[in-house]
């Protein structure tokens, strides 16, 4: 306002800049009103505004400042529209009504210029026009060549809020692209006609004219597609450089229009070629920052332009100086452009529907002629007009202003009633599901057959055919090595999923339980070859079995288990924050694009795949090693739960990736006994590719943590026995439930999982029956015990979860995954099933209670040796795994 | 469709093909001679092997599985009626002759329906689907990345959760879709 008032008196700009940006800020609101906008389109609204403004600067100035430049609106207002029409125009609809399309463009488009000029010259002749218009045929012509012409910025602004279905959009809207061609050209040889006047124009110059026609057109096509070929090459090499993409996106766009327009070729044309080709490769090479950067600016740019435009076009029209009233000329031109409208589509149309498929309806052809808008296009090119050479130029733009408001405002304003009304299809603002995507190539092929067996060179043969060519040469040359590999198919499924996700991620909250069961997730049955008996078997029984001996020193406090929760209401549903956490991640790291995801993702599911076969092996390995380290782990185990278990999940993953990486024989097996015991409490599918996707996140984003060293070389215990030695005095004990195992740990453990219980048992047996072996903290330890113990933290849903999702062993599951008086619950339960164990776990529980950082284990052979050979297992485990409790105890296999 | 018996020559009893189909004569015409064309053996009816022969089929990533759903219901192909043919082309242009455009969608389906379903058990497993997909995809994708598309694509479609797509299912996984459009060629003009 400060700026306002000094400068009130000499510099009127102030005022009316301050005017200006007030009513864009106006402009800006409307979109916000909704209740506004779906009456009364925005476009009408916008010329209304500008009305309003020129008015106010007209008043205060006495002259108008501002109009519609045709340089400004050709150079800058219209390539921005144009160009965000064409790179995301729908391609394959563009190309399926194709046909229609040109018809209407070319034959279309002539007919109404014709038309319109020789009945306007007609009106004329017959006294209905004023004799002040001082025009000749050839004025007519021209005017009737300009005002003829859809406009694309028109239609665009109309028609988007109106919602037809998209065949019909796209045949207005693309035919109001095309039709450039023939404004311009035809603009252009009236033009030089009238300069050369119409006595000396020669048959030979038609002739040119309609050479100027095909040259202006195709040529500008070419013009399109070569900027769009340079633009996919370019994009191909911007791996870099990511920053630069989306203005590497613009500036080509926009030098096809500039050199297009240099050439006097159809710049619109060229633009829109340029877009409609370039958008599948570009869009596949440039990064999703990138492209939601060009979506974006090219959106808010063109709506800029838009606005622009229609509020010139108010501006333009307030002043008086620029044009002349005359009612006849006026009036015989709507009538006109009405009519020859209505009559050229329903011809057309009775003609394209002899050879189109689907053929458009009555009610179509009503609003196709309806929403013949007229506009900006217009305007700016009756602007243009050379006012020494057209006399009636003032006519012709009070003519051209009022046919333009009257279209936006008056027909734009009752098109959308009408659509109702007529009950037009609406466009069903729908995405495609993976089955219409699947189905629709498949028909596509099926169609190719059908044209190749009847011997037909139809549509599909030609479409099939540039497939062929784009596969085996355009996108080769175009896209980069990691696209081309990839097929369109799953890049659909991989949108949809992502679409999913994120559906599921915004309706928030409760999606624990529905999103599991209703969302297929990646890692479902489906991706995962069935490789070992032991996943398998958890996996279908979802056993509650928890083999891990590392839960029950999860016994955190309250608050802890909050985190936990709140972890796990996360963990369920890892599927999805997996996609959402790689965009996220993708944003601090310019180079990550759609394609490393893809290859991320790609990796990941190997090395799950890879992580279940070494599980199947596990059990094969020696024990001695494995032995060592669980004792090492264990001991490092009830260290650790003094410590913080934050901490530890982010550490986890690394480890695991590393074993999985190194597939060293003797990690191996330490970590596959965690793993099945993990497997155990988890649920199916879902945790699983959590789990995965979690650790491999862990290990792509930190460093990789140099593996660990290898255990210093523990002396091989004493007398490791075989796994035969070990297994038959513990199979012998089944025929007396062994203390160590209970009902539901022989029941749901298969047969190689007992095995691979029973080697781990005996080596630990094996191990600490000297003195005191066991209890050496190798550095190793921490890791393993990590590995194992916060990894349900990180991916596990809750015991809850795997209660109520598998109906087998829940009890089980929660005993080995809750803390103390969980525990207590379940060893309740379990008293049921087998009352001579329930006895010996008394103590146990007592054990249990104290939470908080346990005494290291004393050295188990003190207490141990007693119970004889078959019960050593389970003491060892005992006092390894729950700490002080001297005496014996037969929860240790069930844990497990 | 296709019941009247195989006679050859130019076309006997045309008028009632015209009535049935909704052909011209032009359309029968253009049949009969791509049907002569076909059938280099002159025995009066197609084989599979006819089909293999054509360049575009061979061309095409599930032409095999096209051939094969088209002599599937075991019918030769005998020309007047071209039960296959006349089937699937009939069906499918008949949207063009805008005859019986209701007709044309349920068409469609079997036809492609078949395409799917290899073991004729009227259901699409897992993977009958994967095996078209992996024919029609190629090598740009994993063994995985069509596993998970099979899987999403199923559980999409499958309201029964019996794991397999049925007929109806997979109606109604496209009856959104545009099939008219989609599933009709332009037959000569």
């Amino acid at each position: 306002m400060v700026e306002l008032c000094s400068s009130e008196e000499s510099d009127s700009d102030a005022v009316s800049l301050c005017f200006q940006s007030l009513f864009f800020v106006l402009a800006v609101l409307f979109h916000f009103s909704q209740r506004f906008t779906t009456v009364v389109p925005e476009s009408c609204m916008l010329i209304l505004l500008g009305l309003v403004l020129g008015g106010v600067v007209l008043i205060a100035n006495k002259k108008q400042l501002y109009q519609l430049e045709p340089s400004l609106f050709f150079l800058f207002l219209l390539p921005t529209i144009v160009g965000d029409a064409g790179y995301f125009m729908p391609a394959r609809l563009f190309f399926d009504n194709l046909g229609a399309i040109l018809t209407y463009a070319v034959v279309g488009t002539l007919w109404n210029a014709f038309c319109t000029g020789f009945s306007l010259y007609a009106a004329k002749l017959l006294g209905f026009i004023d004799e002040h218009v001082q025009a000749e045929m050839l004025d007519f012509l021209l005017f009737g060549a300009l005002i003829s012409a859809v406009d694309p910025v028109a239609v665009l602004a109309v028609f988007e809020e109106v919602h037809v279905n998209e065949t019909l959009f796209i045949i207005v809207f693309g035919e109001s692209l095309v039709n450039d061609a023939v404004t311009v050209v035809l603009y252009k040889v009236y033009i030089s006609f009238v300069e050369v006047g119409a006595e000396n124009v020669q048959t030979a110059d038609y002739f040119k004219g309609v050479a100027s026609f095909l040259i202006v057109s195709i040529g500008g096509t070419m013009v399109g597609l070569i900027f769009a070929v340079i633009l996919g090459f370019i994009t191909r090499f911007t791996k870099k450089v990511r920053i630069i993409e989306p203005l590497l996106v613009f500036l080509m766009v926009y030098l096809a229009y500039l050199t297009a327009e240099l050439f006097s070729l159809s710049a619109i044309l060229s633009m829109t070629f340029c877009g409609i080709g370039a958008n599948k490769y570009v869009e596949a090479n440039i990064s999703q920052k990138s492209r939601t950067t060009v979506k974006y600016t090219m959106k808010t740019l063109a709506s800029i332009a838009e606005t622009i435009i229609f509020i010139f076009l108010g501006i333009s029209a307030v002043d008086k100086s620029k044009w002349a009233w005359d009612t006849g000329l006026v009036s015989c031109t709507l009538v006109f452009i009405l009519i020859f409208r209505a009559v050229g589509v329903v011809g057309q149309t009775w003609v394209l529907n002899r050879f189109r498929l689907v053929p458009l309806e009555k009610i179509d052809q009503v609003v196709m002629s309806y929403g013949g808008l007229r506009g900006a296009v217009a305007f700016a090119l009756v602007v243009l007009l050379d006012g020494e050479q057209v006399k009636a130029k003032d006519y012709f733009v009070a003519t051209t202003i009022v046919v333009v408001f009257f279209t936006v405002m008056f027909q734009g304003l009752t098109i959308k009633p009408l659509v109702k009304w007529l009950k037009v299809p609406r466009a069903t603002n729908r995405k495609p599901t993976i089955n219409e995507e699947i189905h629709e190539r498949a028909f596509d092929h099926i169609l190719t057959a059908v044209e190749d067996i009847a011997g037909l060179q139809g549509y599909h043969h030609w479409r099939d055919k540039w497939e062929q060519f784009d596969k085996n040469y355009l996108s080769k040359l175009l896209l980069r090595k990691s696209v081309y590999r990839k097929s369109e198919l799953w890049e659909a499924y991989q949108k949809i999923n992502i679409r999913d996700a994120i559906s599921v991620i915004d309706q928030g909250g409760n999606v624990l339980t529905s999103a599991r069961l209703s969302l297929p997730s990646m890692a479902s049955r489906a991706s995962f070859p069935e490789v070992t008996n032991v996943t398998n078997y958890l996996r279908e029984n979802g056993s509650g079995v928890c083999l891990d001996l590392q839960v029950i020193d999860n016994i955190p406090g309250a608050k802890v288990e909050e985190d936990m929760e709140t972890h796990h209401v996360l963990a369920g549903n890892l599927y999805k924050p997996r996609r959402r956490y790689q965009s996220h991640y993708s944003r601090h790291f310019m180079p990550l694009g759609e394609q490393e995801r893809q290859d991320r993702e790609v990796f990941q599911r190997n090395m799950r795949s890879r992580m279940e076969t070494f599980k199947s092996t596990r059990y094969k390995r020696h024990k001695k090693e494995r032995s060592l380290k669980k004792v090492r782990r264990i001991s490092h185990r009830n260290k650790r739960d003094s410590l913080s278990l934050c901490s530890d999940p982010v550490v986890v993953p690394v480890e695991t990736e590393d074993k999985a990486e190194h597939s060293d024989p003797e990690k191996d097996e330490d970590v596959g006994i965690t793993f099945i015991a993990r497997k155990a409490e988890t649920p199916k599918q879902r945790p699983k590719s959590g789990k995965t996707s979690l650790s491999l996140e862990g290990c792509q984003i930190p460093l990789l943590p140099p593996p660990p060293p290898a255990p210093p070389s523990p002396p091989p215990a004493p007398s490791s026995p075989t796994s035969e030695d070990s297994h038959l005095p513990w199979k012998g004990s089944l025929g007396s439930p062994p203390p160590c195992v209970s009902l539901e740990a022989t029941k749901i453990i298969p047969v190689d999982l007992q095995q691979a219980w029973n080697q781990s048992i005996s080596s630990l047996e094996s191990i600490s029956s000297p003195p005191a072996p066991a209890e050496p903290i190798h550095p190793r330890v921490s890791a393993l015990s990590r590995l194992g113990g916060p990894r349900p933290a990180s991916y596990t849903p809750p015991g809850s979860a795997a209660g109520s999702t598998f109906s087998i062993g829940p009890q089980v599951s929660q005993g080995s995954f809750l803390f103390p008086d969980k525990k207590k619950e379940e060893e309740e339960e379990e008293e049921d099933v087998e009352g001579g164990v329930a006895a010996e776990m008394q103590p146990l529980m007592s054990s249990l209670k104290p939470p908080g950082p346990l005494p290291p284990p004393p050295p188990p052979p003190s207490s141990a040796p007693g119970s004889g050979r078959r019960r050593t297992p389970c003491v060892y485990l005992r006092s390894l795994v729950t700490s002080p409790p001297p005496e014996p105890h037969s929860r240790g296999p069930t844990q497990l | 469709m296709g019941s009247s018996s195989s006679s050859r020559n130019k076309i006997p009893n045309a008028q009632e093909l015209m009535r049935q189909t909704g052909f011209s004569s032009a359309h029968l015409l253009r049949l009969h001679d791509r049907f002569e064309s076909l059938d280099r053996d002159n025995r009066g009816y197609l084989s599979p092997d006819d089909f293999e022969a054509l360049g575009g089929l061979a061309m095409n990533p599930i032409g095999g599985r096209i051939i094969e759903a088209f002599f599937s219901s075991g019918i030769p192909w005998t020309f007047p009626p071209l039960s296959g043919f006349w089937l699937i082309s009939v069906q499918l242009t008949e949207t063009e002759t805008k005859k019986e455009h209701s007709k044309s969608s349920p068409a469609a389906g079997p036809g492609s329906s078949n395409l799917y379903d290899l073991d004729r058990d009227g259901k699409i497993s897992r993977e009958e689907l994967l095996q078209v997909l992996r024919a029609m995809l190629g090598l740009q994708v994993t063994e995985e990345q069509l596993q998970s598309i099979a899987e999403r694509a199923i559980q999409e479609a499958d309201l029964d959760k019996d794991d397999a797509i049925s007929f109806d299912e997979f109606k109604k996984s496209l009856e959104k879709m545009d099939i008219d459009t989609k599933m009709s060629v332009s037959f000569l003009k």
